[in-house]
């Protein structure tokens, strides 16, 4: 007989955890100038930064809300914490790190893969950074990875940071921006002097974890010349019962010949407002590299963006989103070829189910002066059942006809005949329905770090779970 | 000699419309035996109830294994019973690589981890057998497979998943010469290394050739019309159903 298939509860209880937090630490509950005042305070802004911080509130306040993508409807910014003090100062020791933060960490795996393979670990928890260590050999490379904050007081970096800082990703770019460049806090300054080809990845791993908080991270990096980074970001938030926001900002700067590759799990829980915003731009002969994977959260906008400036610059972005109950992920990609012989290439995948809601948004935009460019397009979705939905919404904006631009794109189903398949060869349904969606998953799988991918096929296998009536 | 599958009354439908009327076969442990009919004379449709397709709703009869009615079991459990079907039109599962899916298999039946050394030694074995290439150990299952490949790829499974029951959907059909000689060796090392039953749905005189048949039946409309030995199963082959079917 013909089984109908159901799907229950997702048990995230490996990802969703969380210890009791000081509820003195928390500051005021709105957003004014006071509070942004405060913010700069205790970070002891430099004048700059003051005054940039409040200019970015007045822009926020001004901006109205995002209204054509997923519904934000639940978010009441004005309630969200936007900055809770960490319990703990940054931290270059492993043992002098508090043990509720350690143990957090351990269940995350982070101190294992920094042991084994990683150069350095910018672990951010809460708002501010409470461990920090780059290997040695790392930082006599003249790698800089440290967070900004420091880098902003530090002589040898803070012009760099001031000429670069949100230039790429301006306040007025949307609302969301400019309430990160209000309250940002936290995040990673990555520094890679010419010709430095750095062979181990970079990794920062950072979550959330009090009720009603905003993380506002920012990630700067810059590669100079002929230079190679590898960095990997990793989040995962406890689950909770308030409104969550994130707000981060990636900001990628790619010299000449220079390449780096920017690898994202992103794993909220679904009570979360990932409104996020990447960018690179990548001059002649640079190439920018994004591999995404997109779980959790309960909205998402996230379409980390490429500007390809000079000649001969490429871009490759390959991403994946899984939207299961409740979710509604929003997400792609941007491309703007703006220099002769750039190229471009985006592969994705998304998986929705259980009534979730996979958006695939792409945009390439070839400029008059992008002679002999060449963009591809692909993306495939899969649904699960029937109440989920999976919309593929291309944009394609051509300037010159001297250009080889390519968009394609798959929406299917699970079929009754691969189950069965599979299903005679002894796996259950929810392996077999596993198994075939892993194999959807495995060109992204592929591109990520061997310790990421066992991740991701966990998160793969958890959301599967109870898949099956 | 006990009896390991038995249908009794088997009647089956797809989508409301009846396709078996009552069908009684009896396999006994270690024989083989072959299913004959006309095409659409409901033979694919036997093997794939028996084998628990959710395509196909039981409506009346049982099926019996090794005793046991397992009519409303699902595939899997029919499988880890130790049930197989050899699919005349394979599956394309990407992204999935044909060694992956064959380790995954054996071990939710077996409920054994297997080691991954192991697993590629006995893999390497098998493929020799069949003269298969071990770059496809490493490919996608039965993607961009030529409708050969898939069919000797099913008789890769065959022997790495050891079933007691072996049934066959037209494994040999469409296959060039050598081809059908190759699975035909793939079945006889099935049956030296394992000792296990088969069912065979064919067409091909060929594939039979190397075969001691057991039991022929003969299945015309849903219903089975005419059972016999082995030299029945030639003598169809040699000579058209006709006969046999104007015997109804």
């Amino acid at each position: 007989m013909k089984e109908k298939t159901q799907v229950g509860d997702i048990d995230r209880s490996l990802y969703d955890f969380r210890y009791e937090e000081n509820e003195g630490d928390f500051l005021d509950r709105g957003l004014t100038p006071q509070i942004i005042s405060e913010i700069s305070d205790e970070k002891n802004d430099p004048d700059w930064m003051r005054e940039f911080r409040l200019k970015a509130l007045d822009i926020y306040n001004r901006t109205p809300m995002v209204e054509w993508g997923a519904s934000t409807e639940g978010l009441d910014v004005d309630n969200i914490v936007t900055y809770i003090r960490p319990q703990s100062r940054m931290n270059t020791d492993w043992n002098n790190v508090p043990e509720n933060i350690k143990e957090t960490f351990e269940r995350l795996g982070i101190p294992q893969a920094e042991r084994e393979s990683l150069a350095g670990v910018g672990a951010q928890y809460d708002s501010e950074l409470v461990y920090h260590n780059v290997r040695s050999e790392v930082a006599e490379s003249g790698v800089v990875y440290t967070n900004l904050e420091s880098a902003m007081h530090d002589e040898r970096y803070a012009e760099i940071i001031r000429s670069h800082f949100m230039k790429l990703v301006p306040p007025t770019d949307h609302k969301f921006a400019a309430l990160h460049g209000a309250v940002w806090s936290g995040g990673s300054f990555v520094y890679v002097p010419k010709n430095v080809h750095l062979d181990i990845p970079l990794q920062s791993y950072f979550r959330l974890n009090a009720k009603g908080a905003g993380q506002f991270e920012h990630t700067l990096i810059i590669l100079e010349e002929n230079s190679y980074l590898h960095f990997i970001e990793g989040c995962s938030a406890p689950k909770y019962y308030e409104a969550g926001l994130h707000a981060g900002c990636v900001e990628l700067f790619v010299g000449k010949g220079a390449s780096l590759r920017y690898s994202t799990i992103e794993n909220w829980s679904k009570n979360m407002y990932n409104l996020n915003t990447k960018r690179a731009i990548v001059q002649e002969n640079g190439r920018i590299e994004w591999v995404s994977g997109s779980f959790g959260s309960h909205v998402s906008y996230l379409y980390p963006m490429s500007i390809l400036n000079g000649r001969g610059a490429s871009a490759e972005f390959t991403g994946i989103t899984f939207a299961g109950e409740g979710q509604d992920l929003d997400t792609g990609a941007k491309i703007v070829h703006n220099a002769p012989e750039t190229s471009s290439y985006m592969n994705t995948k998304s998986i929705s189910k259980s009534g979730g809601k996979s958006t695939f948004r792409s945009s390439v935009a070839v400029n008059e002066n992008a002679v002999g460019s060449k963009s591809s397009v692909s993306c495939e979705s899969l649904m699960l059942d029937n109440i989920s939905r999976s919309d593929t919404i291309p944009v394609i904006d051509v300037k010159t006809d001297k250009c080889d631009v390519g968009h394609e794109a798959r929406i299917g189903r699970i079929s009754d005949e691969a189950i069965f398949y599979l299903t005679s060869r002894g796996l259950s349904e929810q392996e077999a329905r596993a198994m075939i969606v892993r194999g959807f998953a495995d060109n992204v799988s592929k591109e990520l770090p061997l310790e990421y991918a066992v991740e991701m096929n966990n998160l793969i296998g958890l959301e599967m779970q109870g898949s099956i009536g | 000699m006990s009896i390991l599958l038995e249908t009794k009354g088997l009647t089956a439908a797809a989508e409301d419309k009846e396709l078996l009327h009552g069908v009684d076969i009896v396999i006994g442990e270690g024989e083989t035996h072959v299913l004959m009919g006309q095409n659409g004379a409901g033979k694919s449709t036997f093997g794939c109830t028996v084998m628990g397709s959710p395509e196909y709703t039981v409506t009346g009869g049982k099926i019996l294994f090794d005793g046991e009615d397992i009519t409303s079991e699902t595939a899997d459990k029919r499988a880890r019973r130790g049930m197989f079907l050899s699919f005349q039109n394979p599956v394309e599962i990407p992204g999935i690589t044909l060694s992956e899916f064959l380790r995954n298999a054996i071990e939710q039946q077996t409920g054994k981890r297997i080691k991954l050394f192991e697993h590629k030694k006995n893999l390497a074995k098998a493929m020799e057998v069949l003269g298969m290439d071990s770059s496809y150990a490493d490919r996608e299952l039965n993607v961009g497979f030529s409708g050969g490949e898939k069919k000797k790829a099913e008789i890769l499974q065959l022997l790495m998943l050891r079933p007691r029951l072996a049934i066959l959907d037209e494994t040999d059909s469409g296959l060039d010469v050598d081809a059908v000689k190759t699975v035909s060796k793939g079945i006889e090392e099935y049956r030296k290394s394992v000792g296990g039953t088969l069912l065979i749905i064919t067409h091909n005189a060929k594939i039979l050739e190397e075969l001691r048949v057991d039991r022929t039946h003969i299945l015309s409309n849903g219903r089975i019309v005419r059972e016999g030995d082995g030299s029945l199963a030639l003598d169809v082959l040699a000579n058209g159903f006709e006969k046999y079917l104007g015997e109804v």
